[in-house]
């Protein structure tokens, strides 16, 4: 029970945290796709400030999981065709939306009960990824 | 009788959070999973819901061990969660508002939506039911919803895997991606929407 409420716990720090810095906003978007306001911005570039500090530590120290593994990151290929192609679709996607797929979880807990269209919309795209995939450039 | 300090901390809680709360927060969540030995990305949910939901008959993609990545669907039933707890309890007097700035509230009319500055709404009333047989209520919420299922899965993640997971690991394939996702966005906001909304 313990190992599974955790995921959970973080799940709902994510969810307070997204929504309280109003990165749930359909307006908080738009406004970062006009380059009209910091917030967004400093909170993509202090996520990654202090997640390339977090993961040098992990690195360096050669840390180990709770699972008592040494912590592995996948390598991305380095092609870069898929990322901005998939990239550039799923930006047209994020900009129309407004929500990326943490905040469509987070807008529907908070009573937007359409959103579960959105999310149903999101799982036959990734369907229909998942049966084109072999006839796109990656 | 509810303590005077837990009052406190409720309304400490349910201020706006600034962008270096959040940013940090968001890191430390990343870190709590690798931490766990997972990987933080949400939008691979969807891949795991098509599987379970029998997708690996009709391509191979979909054949994958979906039961091992349960804890990324408690993720986001959290999230969901996480988001009726902060819309009920951690509101606050203007919790329903989106502090965007005066030229963002500007540029809004220009698409034909007026409102007054300090009282644009954090969710636009195109999240809705009604709406949703409406243009741009369709295109928000249903081709909106495909493009990012289908772009992040093309592109291998989303925002937090790719922005905040593969950027923090300083991965090439990322930074090409996060590019791509600007390209998108951009093109979106300022050549499309003048025709949607």
């Amino acid at each position: 029970m313990m190992r599974s409420s955790k995921y959970i716990l973080i799940g709902i720090l994510f969810g307070m945290t997204l929504y309280k810095a109003e990165a749930v906003s359909w307006f908080r978007i738009y406004e970062m796709f006009h380059f009209q306001s910091f917030h967004m911005y400093g909170i993509i570039f202090s996520a990654i400030a202090v997640g390339v500090l977090l993961v040098q530590w992990i690195k360096r120290t050669h840390m180990k999981s709770t699972e008592g593994k040494e912590i592995e990151i996948t390598e991305k290929d380095k092609h870069a065709p898929r990322y901005i192609y998939g990239g550039i679709i799923f930006g047209l996607g994020w900009a129309l939306a407004g929500v990326c797929p943490g905040p469509m979880f987070i807008v529907l807990g908070s009573g937007y009960t359409v959103l579960v269209v959105f999310l149903l919309a999101a799982i036959t795209g990734t369907f229909m990824y998942g049966l084109l995939r072999k006839y796109l450039p990656h | 009788m509810v303590p005077t300090f837990i009052l406190d901390i409720i309304a400490f809680i349910s201020q706006p959070w600034p962008w270096w709360v959040a940013g940090p927060m968001i890191a430390l969540i990343m870190f709590l999973l690798l931490k766990f030995g997972k990987e933080f990305g949400i939008s691979a949910n969807f891949r795991i819901m098509c599987a379970a939901d029998g997708a690996g008959d009709y391509a191979d993609f979909f054949k994958f061990d979906w039961q091992s990545q349960g804890w990324n669907l408690l993720i986001a039933l959290g999230a969901v969660f996480g988001g009726y707890m902060t819309s009920h309890y951690f509101a606050g007097a203007d919790g329903n508002i989106a502090h965007v700035s005066a030229a963002t509230v500007e540029s809004l009319r220009e698409l034909g939506m007026n409102f007054q500055e300090g009282q644009v709404p954090l969710i636009p009333d195109f999240y809705s039911w009604e709406a949703l047989f409406t243009l741009p209520g369709f295109m928000v919420i249903v081709v909106g919803g495909f493009l990012v299922g289908f772009g992040a899965r093309y592109a291998g993640g989303c925002t937090s895997g790719h922005a905040i997971s593969g950027m923090s690991a300083l991965q090439l394939g990322s930074l090409y991606a996060v590019i791509g996702f600007f390209a998108g966005g951009l093109f979106m906001t300022y050549v499309l929407f003048p025709l949607i909304f």
